[in-house]
């Protein structure tokens, strides 16, 4: 992963994938409105790229932000989000896109 | 022996759901839908964020932060001292929790950044770091072994030219402010920002050019 970047390449969208936007956009919102600090984020997430390092995980963006997601994920507990109510949502949602005909918006 | 595994059946299962999202689609999916549900986040504000990040805030900020304090010792003065402060007057706050530190390089000293921690990176005004500094090996070998890391993104550090290597953290972020490129005088604060790139204030460049504009 370690490779400065080629100054005659074309520009490179800033997220890979939208969800990896949208897991940055949360852990900064929630900072923002006050739900946890800016530093147990760091903590959160070092601790996670850590773990990451010490289990082997290749050095890239998908470990990068499969740590974010972590982070995201034990500090939210914090903000009331038990990790049995998570298994419940992802539950309900992986049912509403069983549900939903291709092509239409899934809803919960 | 083959044995029934409730987990591996229920993975197997999403698998051949082609339709069905992959696990980190579902995992943000749902976090964002529990954290607006309870009013934790507004979901336009997450919209808004995704959008400035994804499409306006860039190093374009930083740059222009950069030429100002070439142009306006009285800037220089007020960056330096205090970064966040003096960054004010150009409308940029978008992290209000986080200080600012500018860090000039000068004949004899480079300034570097890094994060040893996790990926801390003044992204208000550089926009989102790229993939190399979130990376463990730029982490860990910035602060090791600095002078071959600035070897390896093609500067060559003079022996008289010290490194010194700043480790961000949640609460104080870095801007390098590189040397103003010779051959510049009387050029306009936006011809002077398109010189500088983002790696010259992460500093990981050193030598800007003044044909590059």
């Amino acid at each position: 992963m370690f490779q400065p970047d080629d100054p005659l390449a074309p520009p490179q969208p800033v997220f890979d994938e939208p969800w990896q936007a949208q897991a940055l956009a949360l852990a900064d919102n929630l900072v923002q409105a006050g739900h946890f600090t800016a530093t147990a984020w760091a903590e959160a997430l070092g601790q996670e790229l850590r773990s990451a390092e010490s289990e082997g995980a290749p050095d890239d963006l998908d470990t990068y932000y499969a740590a974010v997601l972590s982070a995201l994920e034990t500090l939210t507990e914090s903000a009331g989000i038990s990790e049995e109510t998570r298994v419940q949502r992802r539950t309900d949602w992986e049912a509403a896109y069983f549900r939903t005909p291709h092509g239409k918006p899934v809803v919960l | 022996m083959p044995t029934f595994d409730s987990e591996n059946a229920a993975k197997l299962h999403r698998e051949l759901h082609t339709h069905l999202p992959s696990d980190p689609v579902l995992r943000v999916k749902t976090l964002e839908s529990l954290a607006v549900e309870r009013g934790l986040v507004a979901p336009e504000s997450l919209d808004a964020w995704i959008e400035a990040y994804s499409e306006h805030i860039g190093p374009k900020r930083g740059a222009h932060v950069v030429a100002r304090s070439w142009l306006d010792p009285g800037f220089r003065t007020r960056l330096l001292d205090d970064a966040a402060e003096a960054i004010k007057e150009f409308d940029y706050q978008g992290d209000a929790s986080a200080h600012l530190k500018a860090v000039e390089n000068t004949d004899t000293q480079h300034n570097m950044v890094v994060c040893t921690l996790c990926s801390c990176y003044p992204f208000s005004i550089l926009g989102m770091s790229p993939a190399w500094y979130k990376s463990t090996e730029y982490r860990a070998r910035a602060v090791r072994e600095p002078r071959k890391v600035l070897t390896e993104f093609g500067v060559a550090l003079p022996e008289d030219v010290s490194v010194r290597v700043w480790d961000s953290t949640a609460e104080l972020r870095y801007l390098v402010v590189p040397q103003r490129p010779s051959g510049t005088d009387g050029w306009s604060e936006e011809r002077l920002a398109a010189l500088v790139t983002r790696n010259s204030m992460i500093g990981t460049e050193r030598d800007l050019k003044a044909e590059a504009g």
